[in-house]
């Protein structure tokens, strides 16, 4: 069988690298956007960062299927729950509901996932649940297996108490770092930030990314010179 | 003394004993017969009034064609049509299901079927059957909510995409779209463009081939093109004709239609309580 395009049919997963920063007044979660099966790119334009509520979005790892459907359960309770409680739910409530199905599924899921948001109680908070179903509230949290080249660079450029626009700029410099070093990790980056003024949604497509060593600078594809209609001879 | 044997009846429930002949000449050899699978190539685009559903017409028995012209655009909702990769059973038992549970729904909320609705429905489907039911479905339709395409995974994960294709012929129907496709496409280079992505898996991957198939789906409005384009004729057809021994027997058919027999009551009672 073609070693590139592999089983087709395969399981998906979201090579992925994903991060979640909080900074005084809210959080920015950040995320690539390639879904691959195997080798092959079954979505370069995926969006790896759901809505569970008005306040709170998950950052989704792993088996495409597995957080997908994660996403849609907690999204459905944290609905009731909000309807019971008369008031928006608290980014805790999000991260313990969405614990207590990685954990008690433990063996049958492979998912990784970092809720992030804000509540009036408690601020910008992110916490991450890795594979085992372990919920841990952290200052900022990092997934996924472009998250392997970056535990260095967090350790030397991360620092408490920044403001909106460095956590925006830390979270789309790491995602540019990961997507250049690891193979499963790709397309545009996309960040959300959460505050109490509310929701923003940015997008920085594949040309916009900053550039790092002997990376080639955006080229005009070929596609656009035969577009033209007169392409130029090739001269050796 | 010799022993009697009692007749049991059989107490109910499935009786395994064919599994245990099925293993006994798997042990003695006989190779199991595969699944019938739709090699194919499935695509699906959205355009500026709608969304253009495309497949070829292959499936594939290991390495035989089984059917040259298959159906593989299924109807889930007059407004909603779903290509089907993958085992050809699967295919067409799940979209036959989730169809019925739309009708169902349509009945219910006496609203027109929507996109996700169905998608919900095949998605929740699928991962509870853990990708052991191998169906990879492009979904399309037009509802109130305007013009959606998804694709839908055996595992049961999804995307929602303007343009997609999936099956063995995914990769060169994909050259195709990520070459040619832009926004607001009009119907007919909408359908240009898809019938193009499919040929290339036809002439491209084995496992696709045969004929053309497109499915237009627009507001209020839909056109199931059946082989709209054919380019896989035959194209040598002996001359001779066939020749059968004397010993074959000629059967004669006959065909009676059925007429419909409407008979009007004159009068009658009227219905009481």
């Amino acid at each position: 069988m073609d070693p590139t395009a592999g089983d087709l049919n395969g399981e998906h997963s979201m090579g992925t690298t994903i991060i979640g920063v909080s900074y005084n007044g809210g959080v920015v979660l950040g995320a690539d956007s390639r879904t691959s099966t195997g080798m092959y790119v079954a979505n370069r334009a995926s969006d790896k960062i759901t809505q569970l509520t008005d306040n709170v979005y998950v950052c989704r790892s792993g088996s495409a299927a597995d957080s997908q459907v994660i996403s849609d359960y907690v999204r459905y309770f944290l609905h009731q729950h909000t309807i019971q409680l008369g008031q928006p739910a608290t980014v805790k409530v999000a991260a313990n509901l969405v614990r207590l199905l990685a954990y008690n599924n433990k063996n049958m899921l492979q998912t990784g996932l970092i809720v992030g948001g804000w509540d009036k109680y408690e601020g910008g908070k992110i916490y991450g649940i890795p594979l085992g179903g372990t919920v841990l509230e952290q200052p900022f949290a990092i997934g996924g297996s472009g998250s392997s080249y970056l535990y260095g660079f967090f350790d030397q450029a991360w620092k408490a108490d920044m403001t909106q626009e460095e956590a925006e700029k830390l979270v789309v410099k790491a995602v540019s770092l990961a997507i250049a070093r690891d193979g499963a990790s790709g397309g545009v980056i996309r960040t959300v930030t959460i505050n109490s003024d509310g929701v923003t949604r940015k997008f920085y497509p594949g040309d916009e990314h900053p550039l790092w060593h002997e990376e080639l600078e955006a080229q005009n594809s070929l596609l656009d010179i035969l577009a033209t209609g007169t392409p130029e001879p090739m001269v050796s | 003394m010799s022993k009697v044997a009692i007749d049991m009846p059989p107490k109910g429930g499935f009786s395994f004993d064919l599994c245990k002949r099925n293993d006994m000449l798997v042990k003695n050899g006989l190779k199991m017969p595969s699944f019938l699978k739709t090699g194919t190539t499935i695509v699906g685009l959205i355009f500026q009034d709608g969304v253009i559903l495309g497949a070829d017409t292959r499936a594939t028995e290991g390495p035989i064609v089984a059917d040259k012209n298959c159906e593989k655009i299924h109807y889930i909702a007059p407004n909603i049509y779903c290509c089907g990769a993958g085992t050809a059973a699967d295919t067409e038992a799940v979209t036959d299901m989730i169809s019925s549970q739309l009708t169902l729904h349509r009945y219910h909320t006496g609203r027109e079927s929507r996109v996700v609705t169905a998608l919900s429905l095949l998605k929740s489907h699928l991962f509870n059957y853990q990708g052991h039911v191998s169906a990879a479905l492009v979904l399309g339709g037009v509802d109130i909510t305007g013009p959606h395409l998804h694709t839908i995974y055996p595992h049961g994960s999804t995307d929602t995409l303007p343009y997609a294709t999936m099956g063995s012929g995914s990769l060169a129907a994909m050259a195709i779209f990520e070459s040619k496709y832009r926004e607001g496409l009009t119907r007919d280079e909408g359908v240009e463009l898809v019938a193009e992505a499919i040929r290339s898996g036809i002439f491209n991957d084995l496992g696709s081939g045969s004929n053309v198939d497109i499915c237009v789906l627009t507001k209020g409005h839909k056109e199931y093109l059946r082989n709209h384009e054919t380019p896989n004729p035959r194209t040598y057809v002996s001359e001779k004709g066939y020749s059968f021994s004397k010993k074959t027997e000629i059967l004669l058919t006959k065909i009676t239609p059925l007429v419909e027999k409407i008979e009007i009551i004159e009068g009658g009672d009227a219905m009481e309580e």
